[in-house]
């Protein structure tokens, strides 16, 4: 059984983590700027990178479907590898759902997604006030409890490293400390 | 007889068109009646409209030529589709609606195309600037009520329509496509 990620893991891993950290800031930014052609500009942005992460994520459950992932340490209790599961599922959840949500809304308020001004993404909801104002309330609950779970996933793999002193964290680190 | 009955039938048939089509249509139905405007934003076409507007309208298919109509549309009832941007609309920097509270079409000549389509040349006027627009248009007859449809073009900077920051327009294309449907009743 593999010790470690393969290079595409690794690379989907930490391309996303740069995007959604990137997608996260400038969703939470721009949206209490005052209405300019710059604001105009870093929505399309959001929309285009959102609909990006949203195929990588795809990507990513392509691998994960067809690759079975290193084994958690045996020393890990049953209950904690359990929550590890868990977290990792709701992280795969929300990284599918916040995108869905972010597109939807967009429909319901009527701003066509156009993914970097080429592609057209269908309108699947019909121009419905109320409806885009309930889906932007959902885009914004999911995304903090996004970040909540991120800080669990951040923080249990730091704890990982730094006090059960596993290999955890490394085994998706660019360079594995120890590869076998 | 039965060939009399036919004849008198064709020609009340026929009457009743002439008196149909001798009906001026000048009742405008705000709830029938609707002002749509599209454009681009980012190469993305966005839609919004105007809720209120007051219109005087006369015309009689038979006589389309003296046919008239002025538009005052309230340019502080835009939907944009979003608060925040409703309220930027209004101000300085695009509609002025303090100082101009709103837009106003008057119809000049009218051509007729053939069949129900018509050329409606008339001037415009926003935010203290007039153009001359012409602007083509169907009418179907429905009922008692008639529909006028139509669609034509103008360019935002031709009016001073977002201006500073937003005069550029790479972000908001300069033209911007004005649509309308107007349901009016016979009198
Ligand atoms: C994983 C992908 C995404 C992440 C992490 C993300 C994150 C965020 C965050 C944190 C906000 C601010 C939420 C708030 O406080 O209201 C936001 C707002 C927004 N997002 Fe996303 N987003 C993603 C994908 C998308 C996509 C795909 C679209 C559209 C196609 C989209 C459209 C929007 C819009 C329009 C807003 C502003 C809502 C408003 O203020 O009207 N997002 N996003």
């Amino acid at each position: 059984m593999a010790t470690h990620y393969t290079k595409t893991a690794k690379s989907l891993h930490w391309l996303m983590a740069v995007l959604l950290f990137g997608l996260l800031a400038l969703g939470f930014y721009m949206q209490d700027l005052p209405l300019s052609p710059e604001k105009l500009k870093l929505y399309s942005w959001h929309k285009w990178a959102g609909v990006t992460a949203f195929l990588l994520v795809l990507a990513r459950l392509g691998w994960r479907v067809t690759h079975v992932p290193p084994a958690l340490p045996a020393t890990m209790p049953k209950l904690m590898q359990l929550a590890a599961h868990a977290g990792h599922l709701a992280l795969y959840g929300l990284m599918l759902a916040i995108p869905l949500s972010g597109w939807l809304m967009s429909s319901a308020k009527g701003f066509q997604t156009v993914w970097f001004g080429v592609l057209p993404i269908p309108d699947l909801l019909d121009k419905n006030k109320e409806v885009g104002d309930l889906l932007q309330t959902v885009h914004q609950g999911l995304n903090l409890l996004f970040v909540a779970t991120l800080a669990a996933h951040i923080g249990a793999a730091l704890k990982h490293h730094f006090i059960d002193k596993d290999d955890i964290l490394t085994r998706m680190l660019p360079q594995p400390a120890k590869e076998i | 007889m039965q060939r009399f009955a036919l004849a008198t039938a064709f020609s009340l048939l026929t009457l009743a068109a002439a008196s149909a089509q001798a009906v001026e249509y000048s009742q405008v139905q705000a709830d029938k009646s609707a002002i749509h405007f599209t454009y681009k934003q980012m190469g993305v076409a966005v839609d919004g409209k105007f809720k209120k507007f007051a219109s005087v309208l006369s015309f009689d298919p038979a006589k389309p030529t003296a046919a008239k109509a002025t538009f005052d549309v309230d340019l502080g009832s835009v939907d944009t589709g979003a608060a925040e941007g409703d309220q930027e609309v209004a101000g300085k920097a695009w509609f002025n609606t303090k100082a101009f509270p709103s837009a106003r079409f008057v119809s000049g000549t009218v051509k007729p195309l053939g069949g129900n389509k018509y050329e409606v040349a008339g001037q415009l006027s926003i935010k203290g600037k007039t153009q001359d627009v012409v602007v083509p248009a169907t009418f179907t007859p429905n009922g008692n009520s008639g529909v006028f449809d139509g669609s034509f073009t103008i360019r935002r900077a031709d009016f001073s329509i977002g201006e500073g920051s937003w005069a550029k327009f790479d972000i908001v294309a300069n033209d911007v496509v004005i649509k309308f449907r107007i349901t009016a009743a016979s009198k």
